[in-house]
């Protein structure tokens, strides 16, 4: 896009002057200098850790500064908590809604600005569609928070910044949530507040994303502001100053050939599963992956991917079908007998799937305590020399004894790899592998992968991150409502035409 | 990524207080505030009870300190409490929270009673006593097993299971003590039990007897298994993140009822060590609430076994301490009880404090974990 555009009488709408925050050790911002101008988009770019949240966090007064100020519209002001933010008019909207989900659009909406004890709830339905129309931010203001996607709950969100008369509006990571579609939408969006001359501060990790929609770019790496550039800035480039070197993207070596009646290692048949309240959430699944074969699963969260890792890695019951590892039923089985067939299992939600209050080194032989039990108990020198092993050959950047939690999202991805991969599993089910890494963990993620696929494992591997998946994968499967709705070779396969089947729009052949 | 602090998740199980327990692992120093600031928060208490509370705390700590006697005596009062507070820190480890062990104790008393006052008078103390021990071990560990069931089978919050069936056991017990086995003199106990299942006193004058030693050995391995075997560490990935030690392949489940049992048997034997070791009948007081206050020395330890140790070594003087200043300084002797309640509020409280500090601001935001949803699979994982 083009170049800032100021205010009218020049002065940025918000200006951060040597932001400095201490965790600990740890320099989370370190006298970091920041502006944005009014009808401006101003892209924060960065690794994880790099600071942006940290940064953002001081602006709407969640964290407090350990040194520095903040200005806006040219006049200091102190920032305490949100409430000082959003009376300077900064609003911010997280990944993590802030919305009660039984409620209506328009009662979340009043509920922001709620005075005193009585609520007019036709006031308050009336507000909603005004600032709906004000901002063309198509919403129903009565429908429930919990009915609507999630494209449509940040919506709900940035209107109820806008509702507080925000000036300046930070998003985190928005795009993290949605689908290509409501992405465009979004952006339309932004486009419409910036030409009311809003201040937008857009936290990103996908370079993509910050170059279609910024006017200037940025880039923090550990702490410090590394520089600020056009948003129109080469990819390249911005990577190079976003990891300090330049980043080489993974490439999928050519398929194995396979054999037309090869029998495949992970067979799925058939297979359907109920979700969270009982309502069916994969419908007759049938997918097969053969060895040294990677086999994407595309779809927007919530169409059955979840629950159809829950089924292949032991934690949830399907309602019919089978699945198979070389042989081996699995479905319905325990995580133990999963594991036993020959199944690795890195599921999503990588936090719950390890025991963040115990060190590395115990959480590495979680899966397998018996192979390191003793007569004499546990055998702490077999279980500290696999530690260390594994640590290296994995580069997790960890001692044996520290426990999971303090470990950074990579780190701890990588001990979750390390214990599946130690074992040379011949399936390998894997779901959101990258997300919330940095690009160098994600590359080294991706990397791993790939080195199983070489090594002959058969992995399906779940991800919403689509160039990760049409990168990997020999196949894609795309997910839509607990059914497969489509098929395709990778490199048949653009992220349009994803996109819609991703959205129920078309049913492929 | 970019998370907000965590907001604590209210639910049956997986409430914000007892993950914060879970993994609370306090400290000697975190203890030894919670005293500090209990015995602050319990003085106008004692102002009101009439003395002054330098004195009074001089009498609850020290006077029971100042001679070998009453030394030997605050381990006689340690030794119910160090085997309750093994029970109770056993569960709570496993994330278990047994609310239950003075009703397993009271039934481990009556099946002591029951092999000590049938059995015969010949037979010898080297084959009554492990009778007794085993009879109050598998008595405790069968009234922990209903509610362990309801928890395993149906999700049913053993706090409020066990708890309940506390007062359940008394009235049995007291049932038992006017009923069938009401001493022919006429007072509402159960006949003495045999000599030969006495535990026999360690020292001369001294009432301190050999369940003193049990209870240390048990300590011992209850410390081993915790920390040393491939089933302590189960139990304590299950205790800490349920769902992962599922993902791992770990038998949550039968961990838990493991637990449970375990927990059951060693307040059970509690329970013989006081019928055996002091009473040598079964009476309707024969626990002065030492399930109740295992739950405090388990916490105060901050649930590993030397912390146990220690706890119930300090409320074991206390609980010398606060007869002595009875007689001494003419205060109730319940007021033992109020300090040992506050210390328990002080404990959790100073527990809560810093599990909230660390998650608001010892950690960057971009590290900051997701919302702790450890059980949302159970409904719907493999039994």
């Amino acid at each position: 896009m083009g170049s800032a555009t100021p205010g009218a009488d020049g002065l940025p709408a918000v200006r951060l002057t040597g932001i400095t925050k201490r965790f600990g050790d740890l320099v989370a911002n370190d006298g970091v200098d920041l502006d944005v101008g009014r009808g401006e988009v101003h892209a924060l770019l960065g690794e994880n850790g790099a600071g942006k949240t940290t940064l953002m966090r001081i602006l709407y007064g969640l964290t407090s500064a350990d040194a520095g100020a903040v200005e806006v519209d040219g006049r200091p002001v102190t920032i305490r908590s949100p409430k000082d933010a959003i009376a300077a008019g900064i609003g911010m909207v997280t990944q993590h809604f802030s919305l009660v989900r039984p409620m209506t659009v328009a009662e979340n909406l009043a509920l922001g600005r709620a005075r005193g004890a009585r609520l007019d709830l036709e006031a308050a339905r009336r507000h909603a569609r005004e600032a709906s129309e004000r901002y063309g931010i198509a919403v129903d203001p009565d429908a429930r928070v919990g009915d609507l996607s999630v494209g449509e709950q940040q919506r709900v969100e940035i209107l109820k910044a806008l509702a507080r008369d925000c000036r300046v509006l930070i998003l985190d990571e928005p795009t993290a949530v949605l689908v290509p579609q409501e992405v465009d939408a979004l952006f339309a969006t932004l486009r419409r507040l910036i030409a009311d001359g809003l201040a937008i501060v857009f936290i990103s990790h996908k370079l993509g994303e910050v170059r279609a929609i910024s006017h200037r770019v940025s880039v923090l790496r550990r702490g410090v502001l590394v520089g600020t550039a056009p948003g129109d800035t080469d990819e390249k480039e911005l990577a190079r100053m976003m990891v300090g070197r330049p980043t080489f993207g993974v490439s999928r070596p050519d398929p194995i050939a396979h054999a037309a009646d090869e029998p495949a290692v992970l067979q799925v048949t058939g297979l359907s599963a109920a979700g969270a309240h009982g309502l069916p959430a994969v419908r007759d699944v049938s997918i097969a992956v053969r060895a040294g074969e990677i086999v994407g699963i595309a779809g927007v969260s919530g169409n059955g991917q979840t629950e159809l890792v829950e089924v292949l890695t032991g934690m949830r019951r399907p309602t019919a079908g089978s699945a198979t590892v070389g042989g081996t039923p699995i479905a319905g089985a325990s995580p133990a007998a999963v594991m036993a067939a020959g199944l690795g299992r890195i599921p999503e939600d990588r936090h719950a799937s390890l025991v963040l209050d115990l060190p590395v080194e115990l959480n590495l032989v979680m899966e397998r305590i018996a192979d390191f039990t003793g007569p004499g108990g546990l055998d702490h020198a077999a279980i500290r020399r696999n530690a260390v092993e594994l640590i290296a050959r994995f580069r997790i950047k960890a001692r044996p004894e520290d426990r999971v939690g303090t470990l950074s999202g990579g780190n701890i991805q990588k001990v979750l790899l390390a214990r599946v991969l130690a074992r040379e599993p011949r399936a390998i089910v894997i779901a959101q592998p990258t997300r919330g890494l940095d690009v160098g963990a994600s590359e080294y993620v991706r990397g791993e992968i790939l080195a199983r696929r070489a090594a002959g494992a058969a992995i399906l591997l779940v991800s919403e991150d689509l160039d990760e998946l049409l990168t990997l994968s020999d196949r894609v499967v795309v997910l839509y409502e607990g059914r497969v709705v489509g098929e395709m070779p990778s490199e048949k396969a653009d992220p349009e035409r994803l996109g819609l089947l991703m959205a129920g729009r078309e049913v492929a052949a | 990524m970019s998370t907000p602090a965590p907001l604590p998740k209210v639910g049956s199980r997986g409430s914000a207080l007892r993950s914060t327990i879970a993994a609370s692992g306090s400290t000697l120093g975190l203890g030894l505030l919670a005293i500090l600031v209990a015995l602050i928060l319990t003085s106008p208490v004692i102002i009101i009870a009439g003395a002054s509370p330098i004195d009074a705390y001089a009498n609850f700590f020290l006077v029971p300190l100042s001679s070998q006697f009453r030394l030997l005596e605050v381990l006689v009062a340690a030794t119910p409490l160090i085997l309750t507070g093994i029970a109770v820190a056993v569960a709570f480890r496993g994330g278990y929270w047994n609310i239950g062990a003075e009703g397993q104790l009271l039934l481990g008393a009556i099946a002591a009673t029951g092999v000590g006052i049938s059995i015969p008078a010949d037979w010898p103390p080297i084959v009554v006593v492990p009778l007794m021990i085993l009879a109050g071990a598998l008595a405790g560990a069968a009234w922990a097993l209903v509610p362990a069931l309801l928890r395993t089978r149906l999700g049913i919050d053993e706090v409020v299971t066990t708890l309940l069936l506390n007062p359940v056991a008394l009235l049995f017990v007291k049932a038992l003590v006017q009923g069938p086995w009401r001493d022919p003199g006429g007072i509402t106990e159960s006949p003495p039990i045999v000599e030969a299942g006495h535990l026999p006193q360690l020292m001369d004058k001294s009432r301190l007897h050999l369940g003193f030693l049990l209870a240390l050995v048990l300590l011992v391995i209850a410390w081993w298994v915790l920390s040393r075997t491939g089933i302590g560490l189960r139990i304590r990935a299950v205790g800490l993140a349920p769902h992962a030690a599922r993902f791992a392949g770990i038998r949550v489940e039968r961990t838990l009822l493991g637990v449970a049992l375990a927990s059951g048997a060693i307040a059970g034997i509690a329970g013989v060590s006081e019928v055996a070791g002091i009473q040598f009948r079964l009476t309707s007081g024969i626990s002065a609430g030492y399930g109740y206050t295992g739950i405090v020395v388990a916490m105060l330890g901050g649930l590993s076994m030397p912390g146990v140790l220690l706890s119930a070594l300090f409320l074991g003087d206390l609980r010398v301490g606060t007869n002595k200043a009875e007689s001494a300084l003419d205060i109730p002797s319940q007021i033992g009880a109020v300090v040992q309640g506050v210390i328990l509020l002080c404990v959790v409280g100073l527990l809560a404090i810093r599990r909230w500090r660390i998650s608001r601001s010892d950690r960057p935001a971009d590290e900051a974990e997701p919302p702790a949803e450890d059980e949302r699979h159970l409904e719907n994982a493999p039994a």
